[in-house]
């Protein structure tokens, strides 16, 4: 039977992994290729890669990195941050990545999801989005809104509704984050990856929150997520990826034991 | 020289990248005459099968790889490339396909059930392979070892072509072998350490 995955969340800054809490706050935390390599062997099912400054001028050290990880792991890894049109989209997977992630400019532009999918395949367009917690209103019947540019910008959009579109847009995958969660360590948001996991029909990422094994066992369960994403847990080294899936196995998650 | 076929059928740098780590010489072409001096070929794809075989046709790629299914080369197929081995898919609305052994390619059940929960579609993730019997290929891989797919569309082939079988929500064929031949549904070269054991068995096979 297929194993819930574990995904481990590389944010990169200039070439450099760092770690934030709530999106900002940023800290240095080590060399992304050497991390990505550390991750492979110790057992991650895959790699995420945010380019969270994504700024033009840096985009060159971005693919220099996805080209540098692609030689030396040899599991899925996706890479998402300053993708804004299919070229760079192409450039992404043509250094290696196996899936590219938009967020902003799918918002802003959701034909992107259309035309990533139709040149590379739905596996390939991964859908991250960013989501805060607001009054139900007729507008956002969820009780979640998309935020866009890193979680600087509400736009009134229904998390849930989004997530549909996206998905008949063509997306493979949603990668769901929670602006109120991340960073916190204390679990993931159920409630709305929940409602969002029933909702489509494509994988459910869980992303932001996750600080104790108990948080993945939540999520992966109750909140019927496909994967959760890890960072902080792993990047301080409070945890192993080994110690984690022991845990969830024992708990009776189907998890990838053997590597 | 391992010869990797392009199709317009996907990304084919990543086969490459895990030949390279394993020290492996490879070329990617959709030339015939460039792969004809190649001692191995690995046929991988992602993408429809309708789509696939309009490029292999072409290209002359369906009567080479015929031809070298015939002369005993070792053939290597993943993913697409397994399906597009056998003789029919249903993709497509029907896709008359290679037929190098018989065999066909059906969709997942939709919808696709385990107990009371509804499965994903595609089969996307790690899952486990029971090996059904012994190859040099798939030779000392712990049966624990998980291996990475994608994919909507699974092989039904004849009992004795079956190398290894893998349960989501059915049990299907995952991994199918004949004489020169040797077939997966899932990626080797993304299923970390026991993927990149496999190429490297392929890679000294001798059939």
């Amino acid at each position: 039977m297929l194993s819930k995955r574990i995904v481990v969340c590389l944010d990169v800054r200039d070439g450099k992994t760092t770690k934030g809490v709530k999106f900002k706050d940023n800290i240095e935390v080590g060399d992304p290729v050497e991390m990505a390599e550390k991750y492979y062997h110790e057992g991650a099912d895959e790699i995420v890669f945010y380019d969270i400054t994504a700024s033009a001028e840096h985009r060159s050290i971005m693919i220099d990195v996805v080209r540098r990880t692609a030689e030396r792991i040899f599991i899925p890894f996706s890479v998402g941050g300053g993708i804004r049109n299919v070229e760079d989209m192409r450039e992404v997977l043509l250094a290696g990545a196996e899936k590219v992630s938009v967020n902003t400019a799918a918002v802003l532009n959701p034909k992107i999801i259309y035309d990533g999918a139709k040149a590379f395949g739905s596996q390939c367009i991964v859908l991250g989005m960013d989501v805060k917690r607001v009054e139900r209103s007729s507008k956002i019947p969820s009780g979640y809104e998309v935020w866009i540019k890193g979680g600087r910008e509400p736009m009134g959009i229904d998390a849930v509704a989004w997530a549909k579109e996206a998905e008949n847009l063509g997306a493979g995958e949603i990668v769901l984050n929670s602006i109120d969660a991340d960073g916190t360590k204390e679990g993931y948001e159920l409630t709305i990856t929940q409602m969002m996991a029933e909702a489509v029909k494509i994988p459910v990422v869980a992303s932001g929150g996750g600080g104790h094994p108990e948080h993945l066992y939540d999520v992966l369960t109750k909140a019927k997520a496909d994967a959760a994403l890890i960072a902080s847990m792993v990047h301080f080294g409070m945890y192993t990826i080994k110690e984690i899936k022991e845990y969830l196995a024992k708990r009776g998650v189907k998890v990838r034991l053997k590597w | 020289m391992i010869g990797i076929i392009d199709y317009q059928a996907g990304n084919l740098t990543s086969v490459a990248r895990a030949l390279d780590y394993l020290g492996f010489k490879w070329i990617i072409s959709s030339d015939p005459e460039v792969l004809f001096s190649c001692e191995r070929i690995v046929f991988p794809g992602v993408g429809a099968a309708g789509s696939a075989m309009k490029s292999l046709q072409r290209l002359e790629l369906d009567v080479f790889l015929k031809e070298r299914f015939q002369e005993g080369i070792p053939l290597l197929g993943i993913c697409l490339g397994t399906q597009i081995i056998l003789e029919e898919s249903m993709e497509d609305e029907g896709t008359k396909t290679l037929g190098l052994i018989p065999g066909r390619v059906y969709r997942f059940p939709d919808p696709l059930l385990y107990g009371e929960e509804r499965l994903k579609v595609p089969h996307m993730g790690w899952n486990k392979v029971s090996w059904v019997k012994d190859h040099p290929v798939i030779a000392n891989l712990d049966p624990e070892f998980e291996y990475y797919f994608v994919h909507s569309y699974y092989p039904v082939i004849e009992s004795k072509l079956v190398l290894g079988m893998t349960f989501y929500g059915i049990n299907f064929s995952s991994a199918l072998a004949y004489k020169n031949l040797i077939a997966f549904q899932f990626h080797p070269e993304k299923s970390g350490r026991p993927g990149l054991e496999i190429l490297k068995n392929f890679g000294k096979w001798v059939p």
